[in-house]
């Protein structure tokens, strides 16, 4: 360039670059409206079918129940209710949830390898950005272009199932919400590097993520039920820790609180170190992979 | 006079059997061991110079560009691009320079002709101010402006690749690193590429552009100064002019006879500095281009292609092009 322009203003232009690829030309094409915004709605409406079918026959039993004074019974009836309705709140939210996941592990983890492949990633490499910058742009264009399709999944998914929300603390709630989508996608601008390494094996490895972290997150169910270790080891899934976070705020009073992983407070406080822990491992396995690539000549090369 | 490139020793050793977490036997065609793509390249490539590199496939060309762009490491040797060592100071070179290859798909599909350059102009820190109406220049002089507000999916080959081209020039590089770039184009789509880069050398102090090409007219119309590069390493570097006229001396015949069994007696003949072939599409006639020492020496080449019983259709003495050149140094035709 013949005019020196400040590294600062290279890095944010470049994050507005790149996420401008998400922003504006993934909501291009209406047609993700129905794809990606209401035909999640029918993974949930299988889960929200059989939580409402139990919470039905609980119901009938309570109703049935002679041993219960009418004061009992309109109570148990009540909190019954409310727990069916919180679950089916679980899973609306697990649905909206589980679109950020989508986008991490399918878009933003595999995202460096889909661009050497398109024949970017050189280009890339060779520019004087920041490779964070490139990165960072990426996630914030997939956050937005995700967030789209996830509140009209959340709004639909409302609408249609009639779940009711206790929102305690608003700010609380922004600010689990804001730190599970900057640790998820710390992760997967991580796994980015880490993916690209690995190379055509990335999409397996994709597939292998896929369906284990869907259980052991509890997109669709109270995590802690699978009992205190496997909900803890799958609290390095930001999602896991972020849902249950979310849950607490968003129905405070479902099961008494037996369900809950950890407080709200200590939550948010893991979410933010992993927050820390993932861009610092994405910045420092993007360093190595360059230094790998500039090395072997390979990484950023189509087809290697 | 300032150089734009300079290379000292340059060498780089591609080691086959080191592959990232893959530790694999080779694949039929890979190499089983190290392969040395550049073998102790010195060159300097001057200030305002557009300057060619010509080559086979495989003759180190587009890793030398890769080194020169901060794509990739030399095992030994220095490289310096516009004073700084791509070794040690990457970022500074990154500011100075854009690269253009030919065929390339990068882009986004979905993004418009206009949106795509925009997006890679912002990884330079273009202000889109300066950006906006820059592409907008440059769409009318390469053609395509109707294709503005296309997405980059529905563009033809060559439209994609003039795209490119506003790419590399958009972000006002010193020095324009060019792969190949009209690699496939048709013949209007290739005049306007050459023109533009040549008034843009030319045009302006300081803007330095290094080419590599297989047309070798291409090479000879249009660079100040070139290289013959093969096996890794520099042949010679000079004018067209002046390599034309080391051939002077010399004399070139072309002969189109029936295939021959056998080509390597021809090599051996007295006089012949050197030969290459090349078949015409169905294979029925073998074009052989040779350069003499000794002129003499077309008769016994005559005798040979009828002793091994083919039939000649065409002999033609005619001037050096540089692409005798090219066959005289490296002994076989670019094409």
């Amino acid at each position: 360039m013949s005019e020196t322009v400040s590294p600062v203003a290279v890095n944010l232009r470049s994050v507005w670059g790149r996420a401008y690829v998400r922003i504006v030309g993934a909501n291009r094409e209406p047609s993700w409206i129905f794809f990606e915004g209401l035909l999640p709605l029918l993974g949930i409406a299988v889960y929200v079918f059989i939580y409402q079918a139990f919470g039905a026959r609980a119901i009938a039993t309570l109703v049935a129940d002679p041993t219960l004074s009418d004061t009992a019974r309109a109570a148990a009836i009540a909190a019954a209710q409310a727990n069916v309705n919180a679950l089916v709140g679980f899973v609306v939210l697990g649905g909206t949830m589980t679109a950020f996941w989508m986008n991490v592990l399918w878009s933003m983890a595999s995202q460096l390898y889909w661009e050497k492949e398109m024949g970017n990633l050189q280009l890339y490499m060779m520019a004087p950005m920041s490779r964070m910058s490139l990165l960072g742009g990426m996630a914030l264009g997939g956050i937005f272009m995700t967030s789209v399709r996830a509140v009209t999944t959340l709004v639909a998914g409302v609408f249609v199932f009639g779940v009711s929300f206790q929102l305690t603390d608003p700010w609380m709630l922004m600010a689990v919400f804001f730190a599970t989508l900057v640790a998820l996608y710390g992760m997967g601008m991580m796994l980015a590097s880490l993916y690209l390494l690995y190379g055509r094996e990335a999409w397996n490895l994709s597939a292998l993520l896929e369906e284990p972290v869907f259980l052991a997150s509890g997109f669709y169910f109270p995590v802690r039920i699978l009992g205190p270790a496997v909900a803890f080891a799958a609290s390095i899934i930001p999602a896991a820790l972020g849902l249950d976070a979310l849950r607490q705020l968003l129905f405070p009073g479902f099961f008494g609180g037996q369900f809950w992983l950890l407080s709200v407070g200590l939550e948010l406080t893991i979410l933010l170190g992993l927050c820390v822990l993932f861009l610092v491992l994405a910045r420092l396995s993007l360093g190595y992979m360059e230094t790998l690539a500039k090395r072997e000549g390979r990484l950023t090369s189509r087809h290697q | 006079m300032a150089l734009a490139v300079q290379t000292k020793g340059l060498t780089r050793v591609f080691d086959a059997k080191r592959k990232f977490l893959r530790r694999r036997k080779p694949e039929n065609g890979e190499p089983a061991g190290p392969v040395t793509a550049l073998d102790g390249v010195d060159l300097e490539i001057r200030d305002g110079e557009l300057f060619g590199l010509l080559g086979p496939n495989g003759a180190g060309k587009t890793t030398l560009i890769k080194i020169l762009c901060t794509l990739l490491l030399p095992t030994s040797g220095e490289a310096f691009v516009a004073g700084y060592d791509v070794t040690k100071d990457p970022f500074p070179i990154r500011t100075k320079i854009n690269m253009v290859s030919g065929g390339e798909t990068s882009g986004y599909g979905l993004l418009t002709t206009r949106e795509n350059i925009w997006m890679f102009s912002q990884f330079y820190g273009v202000p889109s101010k300066v950006a906006k109406p820059k592409i907008d220049e440059l769409l009318h002089t390469f053609g395509l402006w109707d294709k503005r507000d296309s997405k980059v999916r529905v563009l033809s080959s060559g439209q994609r690749q003039k795209m490119n081209m506003i790419r590399g020039f958009v972000t006002d590089p010193d020095i324009l690193f060019l792969d190949e770039p009209t690699l496939g184009l048709d013949v209007n789509a290739s005049r306007v590429i050459r023109e533009y880069v040549m008034n843009w050398v030319r045009g302006q102090k300081g803007k330095t552009v290094l080419l590599t090409t297989h047309y070798m007219m291409e090479a000879d119309d249009m660079c100040d100064r070139l290289a013959i590069i093969n096996n890794g390493r520099i042949l010679a570097v000079d004018t067209p002019g002046n390599l034309k006229r080391r051939l002077k001396k010399d004399t070139t015949f072309r002969l189109e006879v029936d295939p021959l069994k056998d080509t390597s007696p021809l090599k051996g003949i007295a006089g012949v500095k050197n030969f290459s072939e090349t078949s015409d599409g169905g294979g029925s006639v073998l074009k052989l281009t040779f350069i003499l020492e000794e002129e003499s020496a077309v008769s016994d080449i005559m005798s040979e292609v009828v002793r091994q019983g083919s039939k000649i259709h065409y002999l033609h003495k005619s001037e050096p092009t540089l692409e005798d050149v090219f066959i005289s140094m490296v002994g076989r035709s670019l094409e």
